[in-house]
């Protein structure tokens, strides 16, 4: 067992460490990553900075002369965390492993990518492209910014693996490796192919273009048939690959939607091209034409472009990331007396792990020795630690929190809680019936309605002239073409999804929007989503304390990593680390000690100094949780943490009462019903002692009378209600930290903002169907025309192109001004509302 | 006119090179990125040499 208490007595010596000093008042913020400076502040020069990992990366890029990365951009480094161990990386060098991880690799080079999501600006890029100066032996790095993708070539000889990924922590842009990864790795991006569609469909839209134009302006007769004749040919020997190759996912999506008897947009898409195809073929075969192929390679370099900029903004946002990135990769398993690095998934029930502070739990097990203090946030979105005894059965995902734990496994991973909580059948089922879309619903009534029409128009020819009917019939499939239908929602959609995406707001899929614009109803979850887990007031109870006292409670507090410690650090104003503290002691899950100016401080639970016979009077029903004060030995009064709501989290949901039934949900004890009752008043029932069954169920009441929930919350735990609510928002403190499978992933500070989001989606919506409104008024006129046989090749080329241009320039140009009516909301002054 | 006749083949001709150079650089990965390398020449430093020099 190591030892549970972690001793930094000679920590704020300033000898000791030659860096670290008392900073000057104004502080300012961390030279290397621009972290406002709080507590300990390391200094090199005349700069100052937050941690030994910026400085460290600091020094070790002025040595080795690429200072010029703090020109590039201010403050731009990415928070270093201190210099990794030797070992920690080592299982990275497991040939099993390592395969999965390397792209490439020969006698002398070897080539990995690592997923790098620190990466944020020029000077992150140019850093990383320059590794070849820091360490010998890496041979080039180059660069994907979008995708945060970094490839590094390496002589494997000098440079091991896990030595890289060392540098790379060491730097700060710590590779993000996680299950999923490791399981299988797209080679190349899907969108090589699409951008070879499009070239193609590009190249025989211009040329057949070029050839198109004599016979628009009726030059044809100047040179008689056999130039005709070359014309019509030609059109069609380009036109060729651009069916074969270019329309291929039309066709393979049309098909799957006939053999699955549903009625999607590629259908009438498909059953178009197919029209024209035939149609033009059979005009340049018999010699009376040059068909329609321009209108046709026109049209699907259209469809292709609006599918490419939906894949552009799918790209940026792919985020959609499964539980499995939440665990640590490697554990630590006792073998014996020896400790060994394993990869997850050779984990068995029965392995015993040693679990060290701020570590996951990844399976099920059962505590075998150390007082364990397990935080449940990851689970629960509870953030006060739960406290353990030997012989405890913990669940995975809990993280430790205080002294290296012992436990033993009690399941394998895949059999483990959250396993089994994901395996629910509300996750298995992968499309929720309710998430059909708009275009998709459109575009069956506008098949069918085109179907009949065309039918008709052939009916009536046959009637009255039956050299005209098919004719008409070919006509009317052509001009119908859904393709302004088939853009006008991937436009709006996805930069509506890019607008939102900017104010951190992060949708799965632009679908996500049209469930989105229905929604409701809205449930609320407490922690982490309307109360800060940071902030919050902190309040000293009992015998006011001098103020000079109160600073060697900071100077003391600010040693712990723990979150009330740092709480109440934060909370008694001074400087930072003003009295140098002797044998500080954290004993985990009890509370800190230390002896600062002579006076021995305890900070910590009830019971802890209890033990150590001090008299804590009971408790006061006070909101809260509680850390008593001893100093000396005597009891002197205790601190109250309130969890705080997040600044405008009440105007938010005032706003919100007005147009939606709210609830609020919370695992949570009782401790602060009066106040949220208060907030909510009688727009919406509050409930607490929630389980997560308990969340999930109560959603699927509400959805019973139907209903359309969105369900705002946070952990993994929540992950239930998440998804069985329409639409489930994870709020996150820090994008890309944590992100539990939802449909949007939104930042903390956009909740108060929530009604905006809401109208907003629901305007863009409205974009859609003004779009749809707009195309089908074209495909009136174009029908209306086609139906009587009278369909010209000019006319068609002129008015498909031109109907696809004006819906997405009204789909864009609308979409932008709702983005940037968002934009300027926050500045405006509240009073505007009633 | 009867110049056209060589005169159009002989365009398709020269718009397929220019294909098959844009097959060849999606091929090879050029558009996988379309960001990073405008990001490059803002930040071409003094001189890669430098350290050896001093």
């Amino acid at each position: 067992m190591q030892n549970l208490t972690t001793t930094v007595a000679d920590y704020p010596d300033a000898d000791a460490a030659p860096a670290l000093q008392v900073p000057e008042a104004d502080a300012g913020a961390c030279f290397h990553c621009g972290t406002p400076l709080r507590g300990a502040v390391f200094v090199s020069g005349c700069k100052s900075f937050c941690c030994q990992g910026c400085l460290t990366v600091f020094e070790l890029l002025t040595e080795n002369g690429l200072g010029d990365f703090y020109r590039l951009g201010k403050a731009a480094g990415a928070r270093a965390r201190a210099a990794p161990k030797e070992e920690e990386f080592g299982y990275l060098d497991d040939p099993a492993l390592r395969r999965r991880l390397v792209d490439f690799e020969d006698e002398r080079w070897t080539r990995a990518t690592f997923r790098v999501p620190s990466a944020h600006c020029i000077a992150c890029v140019w850093l990383l492209e320059n590794l070849f100066r820091l360490k010998p032996g890496i041979g080039y790095s180059r660069v994907n910014f979008p995708r945060k993708e970094v490839l590094i070539a390496f002589e494997h000889s000098r440079v091991k693996l896990s030595e890289v990924v060392r540098l790379l922590t060491a730097l700060g842009y710590a590779p993000d490796f996680n299950l999923s990864d490791l399981e299988d790795r797209p080679r190349h991006p899907v969108s090589r192919r699409l951008w070879l569609q499009l070239g193609v469909a590009g190249f025989a839209f211009g040329n057949i273009m070029l050839l198109s134009i004599s016979s628009y302006l009726g030059l044809d007769a100047f040179s008689g048939p056999g130039l005709k004749k070359l014309f019509g040919w030609t059109s069609l020997v380009l036109a060729l690959p651009v069916l074969a190759y270019s329309a291929s996912d039309y066709w393979r999506a049309a098909w799957l939607a006939l053999r699955r008897r549903i009625l999607t947009i590629e259908a009438p898409i498909a059953a178009g091209i197919a029209a024209l195809a035939a149609w033009s073929a059979g005009q340049v075969l018999t010699g009376r034409g040059p068909g329609y192929f321009d209108t046709l390679a026109g049209l699907l370099f259209f469809l292709l472009c609006g599918k490419w900029f939906q894949q552009k903004t799918w790209e940026r946002l792919a985020f959609d990331r499964d539980y499995k990135s939440f665990f640590p990769l490697s554990i630590l398993r006792k073998n014996g007396r020896k400790e060994e690095r394993i990869a997850l998934s050779q984990l068995r029930a029965g392995d015993r792990l040693v679990i060290r502070n701020g570590e996951l739990i990844p399976a099920d097990a059962r505590l075998v020795c150390g007082p364990a203090m397990i935080d449940y946030s990851f689970v629960t979105g509870e953030s006060e630690p739960v406290e353990k005894a030997a012989g405890d059965l913990m669940y995975a995902g809990g993280r430790q929190i205080g002294g290296a734990i012992e436990v033993e496994t009690a399941k394998e991973v895949s059999q483990s809680y959250l396993t089994s909580l994901w395996n629910q059948e509300i996750f298995a089922r992968q499309n929720k019936p309710s998430l059909e879309t708009l275009t998709n619903r459109y575009s069956r009534r506008f098949t069918k309605l085109v179907l009949a029409v065309a039918a008709g128009a052939a009916l009536f020819w046959s009637w009255t002239d039956s050299s005209r009917a098919l004719a008409a019939f070919v006509s009317v499939l052509i001009v119908a073409c859904p393709c302004a239908l088939a853009l006008a929602a991937p436009f709006t959609l996805g930069a509506a999804q890019r607008i939102l995406a900017r104010r951190k707001v992060y949708l799965k899929n632009p679908s996500v929007l049209e469930v989105l614009a229905r929604v409701d109803t809205v449930v609320f979850d407490k922690t982490g989503t309307l109360t800060g887990s940071g902030a919050g007031s902190v309040v000293f109870w009992g015998e006011p304390l001098g103020e000079e006292e109160q600073r060697r409670i900071r100077s003391l507090a600010e040693h712990s990593t723990h979150p009330h410690a740092v709480r109440i650090a934060q909370a008694i104003p001074g400087e930072p680390f003003s009295q140098p503290v002797r044998s500080f002691t954290e004993t985990a899950g009890c509370g800190i000690e230390g002896i600062v100016a002579g006076r021995e401080i305890w900070l910590g639970s009830a019971a802890w100094l209890e033990s150590r016979k001090v008299t804590v009077p009971s408790p006061a029903a006070r909101d809260g949780s509680r850390v008593h004060v001893a100093i000396n030995g005597n009891y002197r009064g205790c601190y109250t943490l309130a969890n705080a709501l997040r600044p405008q989290a009440e105007e938010g949901i005032r706003r919100l009462s007005a147009h939606y039934g709210l609830a609020l949900l919370s695992g949570d004890h009782e401790k602060e019903r009066g106040r949220f009752e208060g907030l909510f008043g009688n727009s919406g029932p509050v409930h607490f002692n929630q389980s997560p069954l308990h969340k999930l169920q109560f959603i699927g009441q509400l959805q019973a009378p139907g209903r359309t929930v969105m369900m705002v919350g946070d952990g993994l735990n929540d992950a239930g209600a998440l998804r069985q609510s329409d639409v489930g928002v994870a709020v996150v403190e820090s994008i890309g930290a944590f992100s539990p499978a939802s449909d949007v992933i939104m930042s903390a500070a956009m909740v108060p903002r929530l009604d905006e989001v809401l109208r907003f989606a629901k305007s863009s919506v409205r974009v859609v169907r003004l779009s749809f409104v707009i195309s089908a008024l074209y495909n009136v006129v174009g029908i209306s025309i086609a139906a009587r046989g009278l369909l010209s090749p000019v006319f068609c080329a002129i008015l498909m192109p031109l109907s696809s241009v004006t819906v997405v320039a009204c789909a864009c140009g609308l979409t932008a001004r709702l983005g940037r009516r968002l934009d300027l909301e926050p500045g405006r002054p509240e009073g505007r509302r009633p | 006119m009867i110049v056209i006749f060589l005169l159009i083949p002989l365009g398709i001709v020269t718009a397929a090179v220019f294909l098959m150079g844009f097959i060849w650089a999606v091929r090879s990965g050029q558009y996988d990125d379309t960001c990073t390398p405008s990001l490059r020449p803002l930040m071409d430093d003094k001189d890669p040499n430098e350290k050896a020099n001093e």
